[in-house]
């Protein structure tokens, strides 16, 4: 199988005055191709900053990264901005759309920034809208859709450039559970056709969506563990 | 289009930051459009004066000792006159003239304050002057100071709006003179003093009417506006002798050219222009810093937006470049709402001041300014964005 993330005692060390944290103590893992994979733990336990490092936003103190082959440990300030380009969809918690421009910029952007033509990334940015069910909504802006809405798009803008993992931070840390739930829907749904999702929770009932666990406590891997097998040709049978 | 939402979403403070840039380029752009005019005036004037004439006076123009000074040198006199004509080989022609007010009467009508010009029969081709009707008078005429006249296109419109002048005979300072010729109209003299209001008539009446101890110029015209130096020389070689000046002594008189009209002018516009370019300089100064003011605080305003686009892959030189972008729009705003207040602006002095409009190059050099001003104010701040720390800037709230 094909390993898209691999990494090798990964430190992260945040220096404040003369205060010393560190908030990773050493992460080896690898994740495969198509894997749906939960991080949990309790909060300060270094989840997002796992993340940031997964999703190339922060470098490292020491260790190794690999993202698809990738040594992602040696890049540079543009290397690091084309990989997340091209490799990495990001979902927050806090969906981080630009306020003033509608659901279709602000998912067309990430393409404009790999230089595409404008009339390819409007179709692309179109099909994405629909792929979450929004095409409706396309000229909306932020302010004007709810919570939901505004994560889809957010889904919508991480799936656009057909990256190789989607990684996902809270991302219903912000919505009531029956806006949750569908968010979840559309991530499993997702995951189904093929994409690679990383998410960080603190819920159960969320991480039971997913096919591995990878529990951190204090900046290190309490444990990690394959809950569920790999689901996604249960659901096409029943789909067939 | 990025860069213009931005602006949009802070209409009222753009443009409040834009103000200096507007009045910076209001400055350049009506400052180069009035000189642009002045200019245009001034070689219409200058003209009259001959590039490649030369005026031998007691006086010099614009001349840096005392008035007293030149009050008190000998008068110039026929006889020097009689004498640089014999000697000077470079010259094309040479005459005297002499200049005095007088009233000019006709009929029941009167004018005060004409200029009478006494000279001789070379004048018309020493100063190349134009005749409209009628002609100039002759060498036997001048020699034997005969009673006749050529008139300016102002005394002609005074007296003779309607009729034929030519054959009449006109008083001045209570002397028939009879009318032989109209000149042809001149205009006037950096829009201060008409040249057409002036009588042309032979020296030796001239002297009959007004006295002989009157001031004397000794006009020379060089053989082309490339021999002007070389005869100057010449002239100056022969004064000093009919003067009595020892060889290397300093010339008790002046000789007069276009030149020190030229000098003075580009000395006046000059400084006109250094002051021009300081106001301009100085707001669009002023203006820069309170562009990156505003760009310094839409960069903090932003933090998040700029973490979010970094998150999705804008590059530092990507990030650079929307803000520096930004900058220059605004800027070019405020240049394009200059020229907007400009343009009309040099309408009106083109209406009712003097005769120009604004070059095409004068809109094109503001706007390059604008853009520039862009530049060197959106550079810091953009540059400070470009550098943020993409996790940082995402957590920003
Ligand atoms: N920029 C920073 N500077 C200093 N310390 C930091 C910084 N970012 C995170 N930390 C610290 O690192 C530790 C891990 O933080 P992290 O955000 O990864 O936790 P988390 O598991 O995501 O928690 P939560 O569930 O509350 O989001 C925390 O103790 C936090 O205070
Ligand atoms: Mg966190």
């Amino acid at each position: 199988m094909q390993e898209i993330i691999k990494t090798d005692n990964l430190v992260k060390l945040y220096v404040m005055g003369v205060e010393e944290l560190y908030a990773l103590k050493g992460i080896t893992m690898s994740i495969t191709k198509n894997e749906y994979v939960a991080i949990m733990g309790p909060s300060g336990s270094g989840k997002s900053t796992l993340m940031n490092i997964i999703g190339c936003l922060d470098v490292p103190t020491s260790g190794y990264y690999e993202l698809n082959g990738n040594n992602v440990s040696e890049m540079d300030d543009n290397e690091l901005a084309a990989i997340r380009n091209r490799e990495i969809g990001f979902v927050f918690q806090t969906f981080n759309l630009l306020p003033r421009s509608n659901a279709l910029h602000n998912v067309e952007l990430p393409l404009i920034y790999s230089g595409m033509s404008r009339h390819e990334r409007l179709e692309l940015a179109e099909q994405a809208l629909d792929q979450v069910g929004l095409k409706d909504r396309m000229l909306h802006k932020p302010n004007e859709l709810s919570g939901g809405q505004r994560q889809r798009v957010a889904i919508a803008r991480a799936l656009v450039n057909k990256p190789s993992i989607i990684l996902a931070d809270e991302p219903t840390g912000n919505l009531d559970s029956r806006t949750g739930d569908e968010i979840m829907q559309l991530f499993d749904e997702l995951h189904s056709k093929g994409n690679t999702i990383i998410l960080v929770t603190h819920e159960d009932f969320i991480a039971e969506h997913a096919e591995r666990v990878i529990r951190l406590k204090d900046g290190m891997i309490e444990f990690d563990k394959v809950v569920r097998p790999p689901k996604n040709i249960i659901i096409n049978e029943i789909q067939a | 289009m990025i860069s213009f939402n931005a602006i949009k979403a802070n209409k009222m403070r753009s443009i409040l930051a834009t103000l200096g840039i507007v009045i910076g380029i209001m400055a350049v752009t009506i400052l180069q459009t009035a000189i642009e005019g002045i200019n245009l005036a001034f070689e219409k004037s200058i003209a009259s004066v001959g590039a490649d004439v030369l005026y031998v006076q007691k006086f010099e123009w614009f001349g840096k000792e005392d008035w007293e000074v030149y009050r008190n040198r000998k008068d110039i006199t026929m006889k020097q006159y009689n004498y640089l004509a014999n000697n000077l080989q470079s010259a094309e022609s040479v005459c005297p003239s002499a200049g005095a007010g007088g009233t000019v009467t006709y009929g029941e009508y009167s004018s005060e304050n004409v200029m009478i010009l006494g000279t001789t029969e070379e004048y018309q081709r020493t100063l190349g002057v134009g005749i409209d009707e009628g002609r100039f008078f002759t060498k036997r005429e001048s020699d034997g100071g005969w009673p006749v006249c050529i008139i300016g296109m102002d005394v002609k419109e005074a007296f003779f709006a309607n009729v034929n002048p030519i054959g009449k005979t006109i008083k001045v300072n209570g002397y028939n003179l009879k009318v032989i010729g109209v000149n042809e109209k001149m205009g006037s003299m950096l829009g201060l003093f008409s040249l057409d209001n002036r009588i042309l008539m032979p020296l030796n009446k001239f002297f009959k009417m007004f006295g002989t101890r009157r001031q004397l110029t000794i006009n020379v015209k060089a053989a082309g506006v490339e021999g002007i130096e070389d005869t100057k020389e010449e002239v100056k070689s022969i004064m000093m002798r009919a003067r009595r000046i020892p060889v290397g002594g300093k010339p008790d008189f002046g000789i007069n050219q276009q030149e020190a009209f030229r000098q003075t002018y580009d000395q006046l516009t000059g400084l006109i222009k250094a002051i021009g370019t300081a106001i301009t300089l100085l707001s669009l100064i002023v203006g820069s810093i309170g562009i990156a003011n505003i760009m310094f605080v839409s960069v903090k305003e932003r933090t998040k937006e700029i973490g979010i686009r970094k998150a999705i892959g804008a590059k530092r030189s990507t990030i650079l470049v929307q803000f520096l972008l930004e900058a220059v729009s605004i800027c070019l705003l405020g240049g394009f709402i200059g020229l907007a207040i400009a343009f009309p602006i040099s309408l009106m002095i083109n209406a009712y001041l003097l005769p120009t409009a604004m070059p095409m190059w004068v809109v094109a050099l503001a706007l390059v300014i604008s853009a520039i001003a862009g530049i060197v104010s959106g550079f810091f701040p953009a540059f400070q964005a470009s550098k943020l720390n993409p996790v940082d800037a995402l957590r920003y709230e």
